[in-house]
């Protein structure tokens, strides 16, 4: 398999997976602010928070409300992390690699990417937004069965592995941490509002059903924290991803750097609990959860991707 | 010279005229009769009401369509069109754009036993320009016996002296030929071109046979169409034999200049349907072995077989164009050394020139000692002195073309241009004769196209594709272009042109081609 193709087909998987992310955010995320009562602070800046995109966001929009963040989020091209802008990469780079993925899964992803397009508008509005957030998770959904089901599981497929549950583990605990800023924000309160938002965290990442299903606890903050940190059979949980990505790994040639990047963060997902910790290093843990995902992607481009200067 | 008229078979076999039900019956029908193809040729209609006997159980199931089901037809070929991204590139405004591929849902139709004629006549050229390649970089016995002129060689733009003394496997330079056929009003049917340098386009044959199926499934069931899906198993089986390394499954590339080609949807189809690696040419590096290698996930890998989409010029800065990052360094030294194969051979393009194209007719009498089958359209050559004599006084009928594509003359077409233009252009033939060829107009033939909803005689030409190594093998028809513009004979895609599913269709009844309906 081309260097080259390997790193369009891991991005291919991270602009997926990052497009159906974002779009279940939304969803949710709209559905919670119609729980809250009124007078209370959470807005839709957090979103803009949890993606990481603070920047972008001020040189474009005023004012962080609903349409602007929700445009931002899904239909902004100017956006490179919108959900439009993540179609339009997978489908460039399914493009440009169309020797290698099913046929079927070019005219998906391009049927994907002109509905997200035609009806962006549609998005942006309340009422047919249900709608369109469905259409995109179903047709990024459909794109993950098309892979799994008519792609041989060969190396191309492990790095659709890759790109997905780095991605996967990034937003698990992009979502995790907006939730554990606002347990230290509201400190002292507690039940209903809190409750909501936790179970908002778990619906983001559709994670509500297998937590109910698999902890016998209330929906509170450190179980839903332990439970998207280290549970080893959902799917998006961090430790799930980890040794999918170990898997992965293991079956790729010279993998040495990667699988020491990856089982450094095996290592701190099982070696950290949540409970065991204040509040503030819990979030110091994640951010350097996060950074280690950051070095694992760098140990991956640099064994596996065409060196910048091969490319020139 | 031989008349290609149609030959049709006597065997009757009457089943193939089985009526074909359509959909729904309505009004507004599309009537035959209000269809006049005039002085044309027209490939489905003889005459206003009177279908070509291969075309009868098409223009039988297109009577009984409605205007309305006819353009929810249409409607539902360009939806399939985008779902399948079926597009080519147009690049402007620093943009790479996609466009949708234009295409007519009315296929034009070529019996089966006239097509065995053309069949033979494409693969007897290919052998004959094949022949002719290897003889100009190998002994140039053609030029000894003076069948061909050491002048013209001299003059040629696409003679590459670094391949003189290479001889590639079977002798074979031009692995896949795109020859460009055109009918002319009395029915004969003309090379117009031979395009042996990168020739494009037959993904587009394929797709919209793909298209056809999804809009027209009744039509496929009822009659004998000849599939053309074969294409991609056969180009496979093609570059595979002509492999450095006698694998049983030698490494084949296809090596595209990048997204941003017009035909990059065409590069990466055909690696896809071969199972061949889509490279471009950072991908590869040869190696101090003189061997071909791709930059893998493994590290390097050899590669046996390159099918370049690449100009000859582009495909080595070490040997053409240094400031190419298209091609490969190295790329021309492997390729002498026989350490790769390269399909189209560096050099093919040789052949693929429009007063060495004057000459094929020889060719095939003087290699293979047989008539030419397809005739070429009569070529004055004006470096001979009769013959400008000739243009001279017939620039009013003729089209005059620069012989070599860099002149950048531009061409006069003869018919169209003031006496003033005829008259500039007489100047610059006299000056310049052996940089012009000229050649009679042609009354391309039309098919019947659907526009603004009613179906409407438009030009056309067909480009049929032939692949030569151990064995020859052209494809069932090829992709008819057409002129979608009323009275314009530009087909080409960028221009205004699209395309159409082209029919071989067998079982015809009778000879009868314009007979009557039944």
């Amino acid at each position: 398999m081309l260097s080259r193709v390997a790193e369009r087909v891991y991005w291919t998987a991270r602009y997926l997976e990052r497009a159906e992310n974002t779009a279940r955010l939304v969803g949710v995320y709209a559905n919670l602010l119609l729980d809250l009562p009124k007078g209370h602070t959470v807005g839709w800046h957090t979103l803009i928070g949890i993606t990481g995109s603070e920047e972008s966001f001020t040189v474009s929009y005023a004012q962080a409300d609903e349409r602007s963040v929700v445009r931002f989020l899904l239909t902004d091209t100017a956006n490179p992390s919108s959900v439009l802008s993540a179609l339009a990469g997978a489908r460039e780079n399914v493009r440009t690699t169309r020797d290698l993925f099913p046929a079927e899964a070019w005219e998906a992803v391009n049927e994907l990417h002109l509905d997200a397009r035609e009806h962006a508008t549609g998005g942006v509005n309340r009422s047919q937004r249900h709608d369109y957030l469905e259409q995109i998770t179903v047709g990024c959904q459909r794109l993950s069965g098309l892979f799994a089901g008519t792609m041989s599981h060969d190396a191309a497929y492990d790095f659709v592995r890759l790109g997905r549950n780095i991605e996967r583990a990034d937003m698990t605990t992009r979502i995790l941490d907006a939730g554990v800023a606002t347990l230290q924000e509201h400190n002292d309160s507690s039940g209903p509002l809190l409750s909501t938002l936790w179970i908002n965290v778990l619906r983001s990442l559709s994670a509500y059903q297998m937590y109910r299903r698999h902890v016998r606890a209330s929906v509170n903050g450190l179980d839903v924290a332990v439970f998207l940190l280290r549970d080893a059979q959902f799917p998006r949980a961090v430790r799930y991803c980890v040794d999918e990505l170990a898997a992965a790994l293991g079956r790729l040639p010279r993998a040495e750097a990667a699988l020491a990047a990856v089982a450094r963060i095996g290592r701190m997902v099982t070696e950290t609990d949540p409970k065991t910790i204040s509040r503030a290093q819990l979030h110091g843990f994640i951010d350097d959860l996060q950074l280690e995902l950051g070095h694992l992607h760098g140990a991956i481009a640099s064994t596996w991707f065409p060196a910048p200067a091969e490319v020139a | 010279m031989a008349h290609a008229a149609p030959v049709f078979h006597g065997s009757g076999r009457s089943e193939a005229t089985q009526s074909i039900t359509p959909i729904r019956r309505q009004q507004m029908r599309i009537d035959w009769n209000q269809y006049d193809p005039g002085s044309h040729f027209d490939e489905l209609i003889a005459t206003a009401g009177q279908p070509r006997a291969a075309a009868r159980g098409l223009t039988r199931y297109l009577r009984a369509l409605s205007d309305k089901d006819l353009a929810a037809r249409k409607a539902a070929a360009e939806l399939a069109i985008v779902e399948m991204g079926i597009s080519f590139t147009v690049y402007s405004e620093g943009q790479n754009i996609d466009r949708a591929w234009p295409f007519d849902i009315i296929p034009r139709v070529i019996p089966a036993a006239e097509w065995a004629h053309i069949e033979r006549g494409l693969a007897q050229r290919l052998t004959a320009l094949n022949h002719f390649i290897d003889d100009i970089y190998g002994e140039q016995k053609i030029i000894k016996d003076r069948v061909f002129p050491a002048e013209v060689l001299a003059q040629s733009v696409n003679f590459r002296p670094q391949c003189v003394g290479v001889r590639p496997a079977y002798g074979v330079w031009a692995h896949i030929c795109g020859s460009d056929l055109v009918r002319d009003a009395d029915g004969t049917v003309y090379v117009l071109e031979d395009n042996l340098r990168v020739p494009s386009g037959v993904s587009y044959m394929l797709e919209n046979r793909v298209v056809m199926k999804r809009v027209f499934p009744e039509l496929f069931e009822n009659q004998a169409i000849a599939p053309v899906d074969a294409y991609p198993t056969q180009l496979f089986d093609t570059l595979a034999a002509i492999s450095p390394r006698p694998l049983d499954y030698p490494q084949v590339a296809v090596l595209t200049p990048g997204i941003y080609n017009s035909a990059y949807f065409e590069h990466a189809f055909l690696a896809q349907r071969m199972g061949a690696e889509l490279v471009e040419g950072s991908d590869l590096t040869v190696g101090d072995d003189d061997c071909v290698y791709m930059r893998t996930i493994e590290g390097l890998e050899r590669v046996d077989v390159i099918y370049r989409r690449v100009d000859d010029l582009f495909l080595d800065p070490e040997v053409f164009r240094a400031d190419s990052t298209l091609g490969v360094p190295g790329l021309m030294r492997a390729w002498q050394a026989g350490k790769v194969a390269l399909a189209n051979a560096p050099g093919a393009g040789v052949a693929d020139d429009k007063v060495v194209y004057a000459y094929v007719p020889d060719m095939i009498r003087y290699y293979l000692g047989e008539d030419p089958i397809i005739p070429n359209v009569p070529t004055y050559l004006c470096h001979e002195p009769k013959s400008l004599e000739h243009v001279l006084s017939h620039l009013d009928q003729l089209v005059v073309k620069p012989a070599n594509e860099s002149g950048g003359y531009g061409l006069l077409i003869g018919p169209q241009a003031s006496r003033k233009e005829r008259a500039e252009f007489a100047a610059r033939l006299k000056a310049d004769p052996r940089n012009y060829i000229a050649q009679p107009t042609l009354d391309l033939s039309t098919v019947p196209t659907l526009c603004d909803g009613r179906l409407e005689p438009r030009h056309v030409d067909l480009r049929p594709f032939i692949l030569q190594a151990d064995r020859t093998h052209v494809t069932a028809g090829g992709l008819t272009r057409v002129a979608l513009r009323r009275g314009s004979l530009v087909v080409n895609s960028s221009q205004g042109g699209g395309s159409k599913d082209t029919w071989i269709v067998d079982g015809v009844i009778d000879g009868d081609a314009a007979g009557r309906e039944a």
